[in-house]
């Protein structure tokens, strides 16, 4: 890697540079000191906000206090340092530079372009049409649940993933992380052969060993073996390990899944008897309670629950009514921000709050809440008891037995079970308490008696609890005469195993899995392994006395069983074609819950002042199983905007106790880099230096810590990125603990965080209402926009030129439904070939996203006045979350300054970009009010890895240094329906048909907020959703004229009158 | 102060720098002539082939449709080069032995494709679709030129971008009646103008201003 190289953070661009020497990582020096613009004063912004009169809307906490230092930085046109060479040249090295990048940009130019060739299949399969995309179904097994989705392949090649519209966990959706699984397939870091104690080996080799190890055990009847694996909702791999335990009858199989709680398993237990799988019908409730739930973006379904969610929020028109979504949650999350109502509580406390609501529904116990809690309790629990039978209560992944127990007894004596909640035989294979689960193996390793561990996916290592386990598992794993190790990536388990097998994508695989709901969906790969990669069900059955049998034969094998009569392999073949067996969900349990909130010991007191340290899957990198994923790196984290970093989460009122800070440093503002404050975490189980970040909304005294960063062997994208909250977690407290110690550093910290870039400060951007202020002023949205009249412009009437006569693209987005989930960005990424910067580059304000979420809070509310809260302002504000893609301007401003036509106008109102023109002026970008256009400042795209080439979507252009680029509104998928459109009817062609053309983030989006269509029909979705139709749309920054064809719809939330004012 | 040059410099300076002018614009049409020229455009230009497939012999002579082995022209984007099985289709029977189809055959024995070398190559960024094309009554050799008396391939046209406007300016003067699309000996009628003008109508064809936005071809 050259100097060069490392400096800009491009190792192979599409993936960031790993070096924890970072440019960017070190203190800052005494210039940037200097250069600092403008430390976080919260104190300021809380003033600022008491003093303002009305709504307002602002980003981050220096847009709220308005400091004239943080304007200034805003309002620079080049921020300071910006345009400073990181390293001098001196004027004779410039002019040789000069001189010899023009002589060779000459000689490049003159030699003509070298031969191409053709390889054409030597047997083209059947079906397949030269150049057209074909769509497989298949399922990502994720956690507890499969997510149903289809693949675009290209000859082969699989290049997107998309929702599967017939899979119950999908119905057409995807998450962030579905959408990002085709990185984790191509990722060139994966392990590509198996290896003994690190020399390769060959997969018969490994077969001679497994089956030399196996008849070692054989002889103890496999006392000595162990399987370790994740949650296993697959029936053909979970009938090979029970074949595996048969065979060797003393073995056991252990689970540890570190991101996903026990909380659910007991509580069923406790609540039932026996363990449950909870399925909710979101769709039927009328009024929702998440006790600390973050079931639109975490957990099994997650997906559907946030379809099924928003069904009930599509405001027609002002007499529509919605559903209402109470939370109380400790940190800010996707679903919280969505709801209406919001009560951040100690994680500790989300009990007392279930039992106070237990209480007032007359189930028994009692509980004293704050004053503010018992308010909040009481309209909660009018409203549940308003809604029997449509109401829900969900309990969050993170939260314990006890919450679990209570929101099924509040369910049931609610009369929801069997309404909007039913209760099945669980999904797993074998539900089992994965906390004593891997305890019971690390003692069984602590006292030698166990000679082989098989460990199937996962890295203990990493992520067991550090006080019995993996820390000391590094030790204890040296004990275990022969480890065997499958997986992904060679990653820090890989590292004490003896064996090392790479483990096949979910894509390269046969396999089968249960959904959320049970229903059974089988796995069909879309490509052979690219690397020497083997399944866990392979893995396994090298020990077996049918070594060779592959996941192909078990799956036909089993699937018989499941599909029932009729002709079986018409019967394979449909389930193949759909992704799933139609009608294998599982049926509800008749189970009762059998549980007395009067029998729960008395509620622990807990000391305010004691600081509570929460643990949470990361938002974009989950447990750590992403850490290596590009795209969910650079992902912005919805609430915080934080990317390839996480950061200990502070209340500000905490911040201001401990003084954390944070300044936006030289490169600042707007293009800004954030230095924040770093803390020392000490618990009982060590202590880790974290970044400490502010987060309005958290509750006071909470510290989130997010797991799945600090990986030391993750890959060139995830090593050494961020904190390892694992370092500190232990087994006694998984998931809150208090009792710890934060000590503020001198030290800071570089953040790349995105909430300070493309700001377009004080105007209005967010429209928002409550339900009731829509009923009664239904124009909420357009109070101060003023469109000025068609005719007052200078610019081209394109009209009259003839365009937009046959089709006219527009979108429309629905403020009203959008959590900021961040599927929409990455499904972008992945259909537009965008490149990864590298956190280096997001502080210098260069991310490539071409959708970009913007989080804005709101304050300025009549209920701020009554909060008893030290910073009312900050304390709980309202989220609202803004898509921003580029508005395809009629009265485009890009489009007047490109001086070589770059970037013009389409006869369909799109603003073209066209990249073979483009010379790289910025003059576009630099004109935008929206500030949606993106810069290749270097060549971002890696253009050398050969995987990564692979991925590519053919049908988009791979742009390199030097051009512009932004938002196409998809115009690859606009072309080839037109095209297809436009060849029916023998050549004679018919109209394009609304919702033919979905655009990539339209298709990802759970919640349907994005809608595209053509706004000369009439009749079609989006014409409803435009400004004059809906009165709720709106044109952002209108005033300015530029008419964009990507309208927006006012947020509106249904509040609770009883809540609204005290 | 005595004059250090003599009048007649005068000249040769107003001289060198006219030519100087002259001499840089010549250069630049020199080199704008150079990319238009066939040596950058390869039009005209025959490439070897590993097999040396004549379209005369299989087009001309033997009468075979183009779509026996561009199979996807109809569909798609591209319009496909045939896989060897589609060679091997007859030349397991004819021909079987002879000398120069042994790549063919060594490429089906060996599962191994045969590389042909690309002769119409467009830029990366201009997304060209066949089906469209065709279904619309373009003909393959209004493009493509008289394949059917090329012994080897090359490329009848610039494949420049002002070549591809001349028609998306003026599709009427190409159009042709749909059956006769894959006739190589097509020409034009006298009154070509009127019928082209029909076609347009009668297939809806885009207007100039929807055939020449810069997104009907790059994206």
């Amino acid at each position: 890697m050259s100097d060069h190289e490392h400096k800009y953070g491009i190792v192979r661009s599409g993936f960031a540079s790993t070096n924890p020497e970072d440019p960017d990582n070190h203190p800052p020096t005494a210039e940037e000191r200097e250069l600092r613009e403008y430390p976080l004063d919260i104190a300021a912004a809380n003033a600022k906000a008491k003093s303002g009169t009305g709504k307002q809307y602002w980003r981050s906490i220096e847009e709220l206090a308005g400091d004239p230092h943080f304007e200034d930085l805003l309002h620079r046109e080049f921020p300071r340092a910006a345009s400073e060479w990181d390293e001098s040249v001196d004027r004779r090295g410039f002019l040789k530079l000069l001189g010899a990048s023009m002589a060779l940009a000459g000689m490049a130019g003159c030699g003509r372009p070298p031969e191409q060739h053709i390889v054409p299949y030597v047997k083209q399969p059947d079906g397949l049409i030269l150049g057209k995309p074909q769509q497989y179904a298949t399922v990502m097994p994720f956690g507890a649940d499969a997510v149903g989705v289809l693949v675009e392949s290209h000859e082969g090649r699989p290049t997107k993933i998309e929702g599967n519209p017939d899979h119950p966990s999908s119905l057409g959706a995807t998450d962030a992380f579905a959408q990002a699984a085709i990185l984790d397939l191509y990722d060139p870091d994966r392990a590509k052969t198996p290896t003994e104690a690190g020399d390769i080996r060959t997969w018969a080799m490994f077969q001679q060993a497994a089956q030399d190890l196996a008849t070692a055990q054989k002889s103890v009847n496999g006392a000595g073996m162990r399987i370790l694996t994740g949650t296993i909702t697959s029936p053909v791999l979970a009938a090979q390990i029970e074949y595996v335990l048969k065979f060797f009858p003393q073995a056991k199989w252990h689970q540890w899944e570190p991101a996903i709680s026990d909380g659910a398993r007991e509580g069923a237990k406790l609540a039932f008897g026996r363990y449950v799988n909870t399925v909710c019908r979101v769709e039927k409730a009328n009024v929702i309670l998440s006790l600390d739930a973050d079931f639109m973006a975490n957990g099994p379904g997650h997906t559907r629950y946030m379809k099924d969610f928003y069904k009930r929020r599509n405001l027609t028109g002002p007499n529509d009514e919605m559903n209402r979504l109470y939370a109380v949650e400790p940190t800010p999350s996707v679903t919280g921000s969505a709801a209406d109502h919001r009560l951040p509580l100690r994680a500790s406390e989300i009990e007392l709050f279930a039992r106070a609501i237990a209480a007032k529904l007359d189930l028994g116990g009692s509980a004293t809440l704050s004053k503010d809690a018992e308010r909040f309790a009481d309209a909660v629990a009018k409203d549940l008891q308003k809604n029997r039978g449509a109401s829900l209560v969900v309990a969050g992944e993170q939260q314990s037995a006890e919450v679990h127990a209570l929101a099924h007894v509040i369910n049931a004596a609610l009369g929801n079970a069997g309404a909007t909640v039913y209760y099945t035989e669980p999904v797993e294979a074998n539900p089992v308490n994965h906390a004593e689960s891997l305890h019971e193996l690390a003692a069984d390793i602590h006292k030698s008696k166990v000679d082989l561990l098989l460990i199937l996916g996962g890295n203990p290592v990493y992520d067991a609890p550090r006080d019995w386990a993996f820390s000391e598992f590094e030790q204890k794993l040296k004990k275990v005469h022969t480890v065997v190790h499958v997986s992904s990536h060679y990653n820090e388990t890989s590292e004490f195993s003896r064996w090392h097998i790479p483990e096949t994508h979910f894509l390269e695989t046969w396999g089968d899995a249960r959904a959320f709901d049970g229903t059974y969906s089988v796995i069909q790969p879309l490509i052979a392994p690219l690397y020497q990669a083997r399944s866990a069900f392979e893995v396994l059955a090298a020990f077996t006395d049918k070594p060779g049998v592959t996941s192909y034969d078990a799956l036909r094998e089993h699937v018989k069983t499941v599909l029932g009569a009729g002709d079986a392999e018409k019967n394979w073949r449909k389930s193949l074609n759909d992704g799933l067996v139609a009608g294998t969900a599982l049926a509800p349990l008749p189970v009762s819950a059998k549980f007395s909130p009067a029998s729960l010991p008395p509620a622990k007191a807990h000391n305010a002042d004691e600081f509570e340290f929460i643990f949470r899957p990361d938002p974009t990198i989950y447990d750590g199983r992403f850490a290596n994923n590009g795209w969910l790196q650079e992902l912005a984290k919805p609430i915080t905007k934080i990317t390839w970093d996480n950061a200990a989460l502070v209340s500000p009122v905490t911040a201001q106790k401990l003084g954390i800070g944070r300044t936006i440093a030289s490169r600042g503002g707007e293009h800004g880099q954030v230095r924040s404050s770093v803390v020392d975490i000490e618990l009982s189980n060590g202590k880790v230096s974290a970044a400490a970040w502010v987060v309005p909304g958290q509750a006071d005294g909470v510290v989130v810590l997010p797991l799945g960063y600090g990986r030391k062997n993750a890959g060139e994208t995830g090593t050494n990125k961020g904190f390892n909250a694992y370092a500190v977690r232990g087994s006694n407290a998984l998931w809150a603990t208090t009792g710890g110690k934060v000590t503020v550093t001198n030290d800071e910290y570089p953040i790349a965080c995105t909430q300070f870039h493309h700001n377009v400060e004080g105007r209005k951007i967010v429209s928002s209402a409550s339900l009731e202020e829509y009923k009664k002023n239904p124009n909420f949205a357009h109070e101060k926009d003023e469109t000025p009249p068609n005719g007052l412009t200078l610019y081209q009437n394109f009209e009259e030129l003839g365009y937009y006569k046959h089709y006219k693209w527009a979108m429309a987005i629905d403020l009203t439904k959008c959590n900021g989930c961040n599927a929409c960005v990455v499904a972008c990424q992945s259909e537009n070939n965008i490149p990864v910067v590298g956190k280096d580059q997001v502080m210098r304000g260069r991310e490539m996203h071409w959708i970009r979420i913007d989080r804005y809070y709101e304050s300025g509310l009549e209920t701020e006045k009554d909060d008893d809260s030290e910073i009312p302002a900050l304390a709980n504000p309202p989220t609202y979350f803004q898509p921003v893609p580029c508005q395809q301007c009629e009265n485009a401003p890009c489009e007047q300054v490109c001086p070589v036509g770059a970037t013009t106008h389409s006869a369909e109102g799109l603003n073209d970009m066209v990249y073979n023109r483009c010379i790289g002026t910025r003059y576009c970008s630099n004109n935008c009010p929206y500030k949606v256009r993106r810069f290749n400042f270097l060549r971002f795209q890696d253009w050398e890895t050969p995987s990564l080439k692979l991925m590519r979507n053919p049908e988009v252009t791979v742009r390199s240094r030097g051009v512009m680029e932004k938002c196409t509104y998809c115009v690859q998928r606009i072309n080839n329906v037109r095209i297809e459109s436009e060849k029916d009817n023998g050549g004679v062609g018919r109209e394009i048909r609304d919702g033919e053309i979905v655009t990539a983030c339209e298709q990802a989006c759970p919640s349907e907020a994005i809608v595209f269509g053509n706004a000369n029909d009439p009749n079609s979705r989006v014409s409803k959703l435009r400004e004059k139709v809906n009165p709720r749309a709106y044109n952002m920054l209108g005033e300015l004229n530029a008419r964009p064809r990507t309208t927006y719809l006012g947020a509106v939330r249904n509040l609770n009158s009883d809540l609204e004012k005290a | 102060m005595a004059q250090i040059f003599h009048r007649s410099t005068n000249f040769i300076a107003r001289f060198s720098l006219f030519s100087a002018i002259f001499l840089a614009g010549l250069a630049l049409t020199g080199i704008l002539a150079l990319a238009r020229s066939p040596y950058f455009t390869r039009q005209n230009i025959s490439r070897e082939q590993p097999v040396q497939f004549s379209h005369k012999h299989h087009v001309g002579d033997d009468g075979i449709d183009c779509r026996f082995c561009h199979t996807s022209v109809e569909n798609s984007a591209t319009a496909g080069i045939p896989p060897t099985k589609t060679c091997m289709n007859c030349h397991s029977v004819l021909f079987n032995n002879a000398g120069y189809l042994e790549p063919v055959r060594e490429s089906f024995r060996t599962d191994q494709s045969i590389q042909w070398v690309k002769v119409h190559r467009l830029g990366d960024f201009a997304y060209f679709n066949h089906s469209i094309h065709v279904s619309k009554g373009v003909g393959c050799s209004t493009c493509h030129g008289a394949v059917n008396q090329m012994p080897l391939i090359f490329q009848a046209n610039t494949l420049l971008m002002q070549w591809c406007l001349d028609c998306h300016r003026n599709p009427e003067a190409v159009l042709r009646p749909l059956d006769q699309v894959y006739n190589m000996d097509w020409k034009a009628p006298d009154d070509q103008a009127k019928i082209g003008h029909d076609f347009a109508v009668e297939r809806k064809i885009r207007s100039t201003v929807e055939l020449t936005s810069c997104s009907t071809c790059h994206r």
